[in-house]
């Protein structure tokens, strides 16, 4: 081989492997960046409403480029397919990542059957912030509620997320619940074409057919399994 | 028995930014605090003038017959001072404390704006929370 040596100094950078970069951040440098943010938000809009949406883009530009990272790096490159296991990847992946520890709880919502809540004691983005009075329901977390966001819709399962503030009695400061709608086309086209298919009670379209994936007009697969009540 | 009066915050003009007092013998009402933080502010910047030796950061301590005055000063020049009962220990570290507390819970609020007077509820969870503790500390001893 001509000039071994060589070839490795003048390694190509994109040759080189992907490192895990540095784990840890300072938490009073993100705190000051982050406040500044929101002081810089307030000055742009009008009302408060304005300013969570700017913020929930902000964060839809962090989630989206967090689901590339993290499905590049710590999933090997596997796209998920069923809606538990975006959700579960969210919950524990995600917000390892991003906030050092798993979120609090991932539950289902019992008024609506495509409502699923994220919650956690306290934010790490609020841990500094006091809201007054003045601003009723503002919540620095749509920030976060838009990190969600970006990751959930850019891996093909369209979502609303929001962020509130859950009063707990015997405690002083409320929790804080990341409500996550998912659009129709995730819950009743699927469940649709379930019920279409659907003639034997015994067994599901998913065996009989050996089918387990559908295709969306989106472009995008998803697992039937997550909708049928008999071999869910 | 509170070991602590009262406790100032105040700006670097002079202004009044918190107050306030544990118990009835540190209680006074509002245009009196906001005199008593001026004048404090004078009091500082003329001691650091009549200092015989360059360099003097001004007072740390007054004690008087009835009340020990700590006062800490930030590099910014906010001043934090704390009138307590007399020998009580360990103001200083209380001060230090409390200094840390203003810097996270009001320095990185978004919703405060400088010099302004401080309306933040971490801030008072905590700071109660610090003396709180500060006080079962004095009482352990």
């Amino acid at each position: 081989m001509i000039g071994t040596g060589k070839i490795k100094q003048n390694a190509n950078v994109l040759d080189k492997p992907l490192g895990k970069g540095k784990q840890e951040v300072s938490l009073s440098a993100f705190a000051f960046l982050f406040s500044e943010l929101v002081q810089y938000n307030q000055t742009q809009v009008d009302n408060i409403s304005e300013l969570e949406t700017r913020l929930e883009d902000a964060g839809y530009a962090v989630g989206a480029r967090v689901l590339e990272l993290l499905c590049h790096r710590d999933k090997g490159n596997r796209r998920e397919t069923r809606l538990l296991g975006i959700l579960s990847f969210v919950h524990s992946t995600v917000w390892k990542v991003l906030f050092g520890k798993v979120a609090d709880s991932l539950e289902k919502g019992t008024e609506h059957e495509d409502e699923y809540m994220i919650s956690e004691k306290e934010l790490l983005v609020n841990r500094f912030i006091s809201i007054p009075k003045d601003m009723g329901t503002f919540h620095c977390g749509a920030f976060v509620a838009g990190i969600v966001k970006g990751v959930l819709e850019n891996a093909g399962f369209p979502a609303v997320v929001t962020a509130h503030f859950v009063p707990v009695e015997g405690q002083q400061r409320p929790r804080t619940t990341i409500l996550i709608k998912f659009a129709e086309e995730v819950g009743t086209l699927l469940m649709l074409l379930h019920l279409i298919f659907h003639r034997y009670p015994q067994s599901c379209i998913a065996e009989r057919s050996k089918v387990s994936l559908i295709r969306m007009p989106s472009g995008y697969w998803y697992g039937i399994k997550d909708y049928c009540n008999k071999c869910g | 028995m509170a070991a602590i009066y009262s406790l100032y915050i105040i700006n670097k003009s002079g202004g009044l930014i918190f107050y306030k007092d544990y118990g009835s013998k540190g209680r006074m009402d509002t245009n009196d605090s906001l005199r008593v933080a001026s004048l404090w502010h004078s009091m500082h910047a003329i001691s650091q003038q009549l200092s015989p030796i360059n360099g003097c950061s001004g007072i740390e301590l007054l004690e008087a017959d009835t009340f020990d005055l700590h006062c800490f000063q930030s590099l910014t020049g906010t001043k934090f001072f704390v009138v307590c009962e007399t020998g009580t220990q360990h103001m200083e570290a209380l001060l230090k404390v409390i200094y840390e507390l203003y810097t996270d819970y009001v320095l990185k609020n978004p919703f405060y704006e400088m010099e302004m007077p401080i309306r933040c509820e971490l801030f008072d969870i905590n700071l109660t929370q610090a003396i709180q503790k500060d006080r079962v500390a004095l009482l352990g001893r």
